[in-house]
């Protein structure tokens, strides 16, 4: 790990004069150059431990007052602060009971002391967990490089939709389910310049720019996601398999929110995670839901759809009935 | 030699127990009777260790922090084949901080030309990973640093890093001449004098059991059956918590080495053969180890890296691998591509077996199938022919029984097979084809312990998750080593030590000789003071071969014994009585025959007429001789192990619910330190069986999973409820009767647990680890 300075802010607005740079960005800058936000750190450790990552100075924004609450807004929903950590997040009544889903892709997510650290902010904006990536011998795509390695190398963990140019899969499974609750994204820019995006928005294609995976520009910083409001009727599954049962990183996760009376659907989101370079959306499948009685007919018709676009790569084929299953377990459990 | 009369016990307690009479040498011991009549040796004596090892105050050679001490690193070649054309080192010496820097002009730790000794300046590059040149400095950022401006000239070329690839006709070649390599102290190594051709080295066709025997053709067509499958194992890391590492002190006339080592004595002996040194002036020291499961016995690159540069720097320097540095270059446990075809009655009298195997130890030697096929079951017609195949990945090395877990995977599969062809019960295929008298026990008393009746036919359960339950065997031999010494000290405070270069890896052999010598001495176990895993001791084996038990427990107890006996004669001497007249129990020495007669042992060790008394002994042949040189013990480790799994067949995943293991090892030592020794086979048999394998990227020649994020060691959750049953043993072969149990926990898991998700699905799997996509492949035809 190379040397770095630190700086402490104390408020958004010291954070964003002191910063210049995304992490993304700094991966390919000259070494030693660049200001970079950490909240809980580990993904920012993670690279420069591997030398990828090799800052002039890390912007610590863990202490500013305030990036941390977790408050109702006006309509009913909920707004996390980016500093709110995973363990922080579990705690609270609200996500318990209103926003299951989220609380359960909370639960299967990495390991009690991890989620002590890690912020909400920094499990949107970390970087892919694709070995190649990962590592300091592979000049990939997505830093810079001309080649996708694993397109053609050992991809079993691998995207297996939109994978066209770049086959990573995003790494935050907390995504998969803030985005079946259309979560939205609260952003603060340089002169606190507010901007909300939907979470479908933050997140990139490899195709528009390898070298990041979502739209933070160098002077913005996550300020909190904001979840609407749900109904009475609102039903949330969440599931994820993993190579194993103790922590581990989704091979495949699927959520699904919907409006669910008397065992029929009035309205549904559903998103996958592991599956593309982004947590992906599949509207289409989920509005199949629309109007129909829960069963199991219609539990794999909705798995067959999700998953009629998959293009798996050589070691990935698995992870279509994978999605399969889950898909038609979480349609199965909202009767 | 003068020799006397020992009657011991022998046998199955609850089965066969009887007495048998040895002729032995007249300084042995009397013989022990079994376990329930003894005081120390067969309980649950807690470690004697425990306490150190949870307050933290036990250090380990990752703990050591010596005066001026430096930190070493490597740097690694980022090409998985190439020449170095040259090296520059000059920027890195002048980085401030840096007190010595190092270039191998030798390869250490992987295959060796065999006639071809000529010193290259620089050794052919032949893994991403293999060292090349090391720096020592006053911290690891300035270490890391100053390998960064190391300026080197590669010529790089074409590599393979599969089996199947390095043996097509085209594929680049790892060696071009015949190699070898040695085994250092019980860490691998291969066959001697096989021929290298392409990639391919061997077939080595023969163990210490013997070769080829029968005629396979007769057997083949006497069968009524013939079944012939292919069976594949992955390629193994190693994930000790305390990864490979050394600190080297190096003084003028004296170097001492602090080891993570599971040999201090090869690693003495190979560190003064690499420098020239007298066996005298070399100090190994292995206190606290944190763990180690084969790869841990020989000295290492990094061990030699770290011995040039604490010599040049004159300060010691301590060089551990981070986990990336051990998964791709401190040994691993080789693949294999195991083709094993076997013929038999009608009856399941087996009539032939045929195995061939190929495997990659990358640039070392070693992969192979073991001996388990050629001794577990009688069969008149065998051959086996094991081959190396070459490629350019990192050393293989031993792994808790290698060979034989991948042996097993294959051969205990084929006998589920079998049963199943033949529609016999598996266990009952057992009783046909297995002569062995202690697995038959195993076997009865797992088969009621867990309840082995309930098995459905393979695939019985309704719906997507399904149960399921299997059963493997295993089979390991008796390695004993007769290098095996030990000191017994007796102060006159009372105050007695136990000395010896014996490690303890986390094994509990620290406890048990405190147990043997406390039984022999009337003491208690936490009365001993144990110092061991120093060279300033005498010499004794490595822990590998699960030897250690068997090997250094009896001179211990003959050490204890002598020192017991010229006590008894001080004594006996005030008393005007023989030294055999009187006895020791409950911390005194008494006359046997006059109970007025009684001194306590701290008092007589305070009459002594010297300060100290000082015996030792080393391990005596075995009573009624070795079964092959004097190296295996007649008898052998088996076991047999039954699993139950739940197989999701809709998401591919498997979880063992739970494993009974049941297990021999002679006269059982402590029952504790037994149990967690199979714990720690089962879990790892279960990782093998469904978690862990390496990925290398055949384009780049890189492992991709060289951590322990995406190479998937088991959690908590992994861990099943493990029941085991003990099955003690006599066989009379030595003063403890005791053999060890390390390698034979891990051995029939892996199988147990295919066989059981064979019967949950319906599905064979051929091909380990059996992970969901393996699963979901196989269920989908995908
Ligand atoms: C072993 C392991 C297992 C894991 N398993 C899972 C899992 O199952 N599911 C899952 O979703 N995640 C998982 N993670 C990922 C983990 O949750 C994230 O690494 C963590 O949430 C990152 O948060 P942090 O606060 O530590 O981020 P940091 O490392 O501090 O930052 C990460 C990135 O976010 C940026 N950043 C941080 N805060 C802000 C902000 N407010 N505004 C703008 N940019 C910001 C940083 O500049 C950096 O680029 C796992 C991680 C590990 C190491």
């Amino acid at each position: 790990m190379n040397k770095f300075s630190w700086y402490q802010a104390s408020s958004v607005e010291e954070a964003l004069k002191a910063v210049n740079s995304t992490v993304s960005e700094s991966l390919t800058a000259k070494p030693g150059t660049g200001a970079v936000f950490k909240s809980g750190g580990i993904d920012v450790l993670d690279l420069m431990k591997e030398g990828l990552l090799q800052p002039e100075m890390i912007v610590n924004i863990r202490e500013i007052p305030g990036l941390d609450s977790i408050e109702d807004t006006a309509d009913g929903g909920l707004k996390i602060g980016a500093n709110a950590t995973l363990a922080e997040m579990m705690e609270n009544e609200k996500i318990k009971q209103n926003y299951q889903a989220l609380y359960q892709s909370l639960n299967h997510a990495a390991t009690p002391q991890l989620r002590n650290m890690a912020s909400l902010g920094g499990n949107l904006a970390q970087r892919t967990r694709c070995w190649y990536f990962r590592s300091i011998d592979h000049q990939c795509f997505r830093k810079g490089g001309s080649t996708c390695f694993a397109k053609n190398g050992m991809n079993e963990f691998h995207s297996i939709l939109k994978n066209g140019m770049c086959s990573s899969v995003h790494s935050s499974s907390i995504s998969t389910a803030l985005m079946a609750f259309d979560a939205k994204v609260e952003i603060t820019g340089s002169k606190g310049k507010q901007r909300l995006v939907d979470l479908d928005d933050f997140f990139i294609l490899p195709g528009d720019d390898p070298s990041r995976e979502n739209i933070l520009r160098s002077d913005e910083l996550i300020a909190a996601v904001i979840l609407p409001k749900i109904s009475s009727d609102t039903k949330s599954i969440y599931k994820k398999q993993g190579a194993r049962e103790s922590y581990d990183w989704a091979l495949a996760d699927v959520a699904i929110v919907a409006d669910v009376k008397s065992g029929k659907c009035s309205k549904a989101t559903m998103a996958l995670g592991a599956a593309a370079p982004v947590p992906l959306r599949i509207q289409y499948a989920a509005d199949m839901l629309v109007n129909e009685k829960i069963d199991e007919n219609i539990a794999k018709e909705v798995a067959e759809a999700a998953m009629e676009r998959a293009t798996p790569l050589e070691h990935n084929a698995y992870k279509v009935p994978l999605f399969k299953a889950l898909i038609k377990r979480s349609v199965l459990q909202l009767a | 030699m003068k020799k006397k009369k020992l009657t011991l016990p022998h046998g199955i307690p609850g089965h066969n127990l009887s007495q048998i009479d040895r002729e032995v040498h007249i300084d042995e011991p009397p013989a022990w009777p079994i376990n329930d009549k003894l005081q120390h040796v067969g309980k649950r004596v807690k470690r004697n260790d425990a306490e150190a090892k949870v307050t933290g105050n036990a250090k380990y050679t990752s703990d050591m922090q010596l005066p001026g001490m430096l930190i070493g690193r490597m740097l690694r070649s980022p090409y998985p084949h190439a020449k170095i054309r040259s090296v520059n080192t000059e920027k890195a010496e002048n980085y401030p901080g840096v007190y010595a820097i190092h270039v191998f002009s030798r390869a250490f730790g992987m295959a060796q030309p065999a006639d071809n000794d000529k010193e290259n300046q620089f050794p052919e590059i032949k893994y991403a990973g293999q060292p090349i040149a090391g720096v020592a400095a006053r911290d690891a950022e300035t270490a890391e640093e100053a390998l960064k401006l190391i300026e080197i000239d590669y010529e790089t070329f074409p590599f393979v890093v599969t089996v199947e690839d390095a043996l097509k006709p085209e594929a680049p070649l790892v060696f071009t001449t015949n190699v070898e390599q040695e085994d250092k102290g019980g860490g691998g190594g291969g066959a001697k004098g096989l021929k290298t051709q392409g990639n391919l080295r061997g077939p080595n066709t023969a163990s210490f059991y013997g070769g080829p025997r029968g005629d396979l053709e007769k057997g083949f067509s006497e069968a009524d059956v013939v079944l012939e499958n292919t069976y594949r194992t992955q390629v193994h890391t190693h994930c000790p918590l305390e990864t490979h590492g050394v600190v080297v002190d190096w003084k003028p006339d004296f170097v001492t080495i602090y080891a993570s080592s599971q040999n201090t004595t090869s690693v003495r002996n190979e560190f003064a053969e690499v420098f020239d040194l007298p066996m005298s002036k070399v100090r190994v020291i292995t206190e606290y180890m944190g763990g180690g499961f084969g790869a841990k016995h020989a000295l290492g690159n990094f061990g030699v890296m770290a011995g040039h540069l604490s010599k040049k720097s004159g300060r010691p320097v301590k060089l551990m691998l981070d986990r990336k540095e051990e998964h791709i270059s401190a040994g691993n446990r080789p693949n294999s591509i195991h083709v094993l075809k076997v013929g038999a009655k009608k009856d399941g009298k087996l009539t032939a077996l045929q195995q061939k195997s190929h495997g990659t130890a990358g640039v070392g030697l070693g992969a192979g199938v073991g001996r388990i096929a050629q001794a577990m079951y009688e069969c008149p017609n065998f051959s086996t022919e094991q081959y190396d195949v070459f490629t350019h990945a990192g050393p293989g090395a031993a792994w808790r029984a290698p060979g034989n877990v991948q042996g097993a995977f294959a051969l205990e599969q084929l006998m589920d097979e079998l049963a199943e062809k033949l529609d016999i019960d598996p266990l009952d295929l057992r009783d046909v084809i297995d002569k062995s008298e202690i697995r038959k026990v195993e076997r009865l008393r797992g088969a009621e312990k867990f309840d082995w009746k309930r098995r459905n036919k393979p695939g019985s359960d309704k719906g997507p998750v399904k149960k399921g339950i299997g059963m493997a065997q295993s089979h390991w031999p008796r390695i004993t080593g007769i290098n095996a010494s030990v000191e017994v000290r007796a102060f006159r405070d009372g105050a007695v030590e136990v000395r010896s270069a014996v490690q303890d890896i986390g094994t509990g052999t620290k406890t048990i000789l405190a147990q043997v010598v406390a039984e022999e001495l009337g003491l208690k176990p936490e009365d001993i003071t144990i110092r061991i895993g120093d060279t300033l001791f005498p010499d004794a084996p490595g822990s590998g071969g699960s030897q250690v038990t068997g090997s250094i427990t009896p001179p211990a107890r003959n050490a204890a014994y002598k020192l017991k006996m010229q006590l008894l004669e001080q004594v006996a001497e005030g008393w005007e009585l023989e030294a055999e007249e009187l006895d020791v129990a409950d911390q005194k020495i008494f006359a046997k025959n006059d109970p007025s007669k009684s001194i306590a042992f701290k008092e007589a060790l305070g009459n002594m007429r010297t300060g100290q008394l000082l015996t030792s002994a080393s391990r005596s042949d075995d009573y009624g001789g070795f079964m092959v040189g004097k190296s295996i013990s007649y008898g052998e480790l088996g076991s047999v192990q039954f699993a139950e799994v739940t197989v999701d067949t809709e998401t591919g995943y498997v979880k063992v619910d739970r494993i009974v293991a049941v297990h021999s090892c002679g006269r059982p030592l402590n029952i504790t330190q037994l149990e967690s020794q199979i714990n720690g086979g089962v879990i790892q048999g279960i990782s093998y069986a469904l978690y862990e394998y390496r990925v290398m990227d055949k384009n780049t020649g890189h492992q991709m999973n060289a951590n322990l994020d995406m190479y998937k060691v088991p959690f908590a959750f992994e861990v099943p409820e493990i029941e085991t049953v003990l099955v003690e043993e006599y066989s009379a072969r030595s003063s403890t009767d005791a053999f060890g149990i390390g390698e034979p926990a891990n051995i029939a898991t892996a199988a147990a647990v295919a066989n059981a998700v064979y019967n949950a699905t319906g599905v064979r799997f051929y091909e380990a680890p059996i992970t969901p996509k393996r699963v979901l492949e196989a269920l989908n035809n995908l």
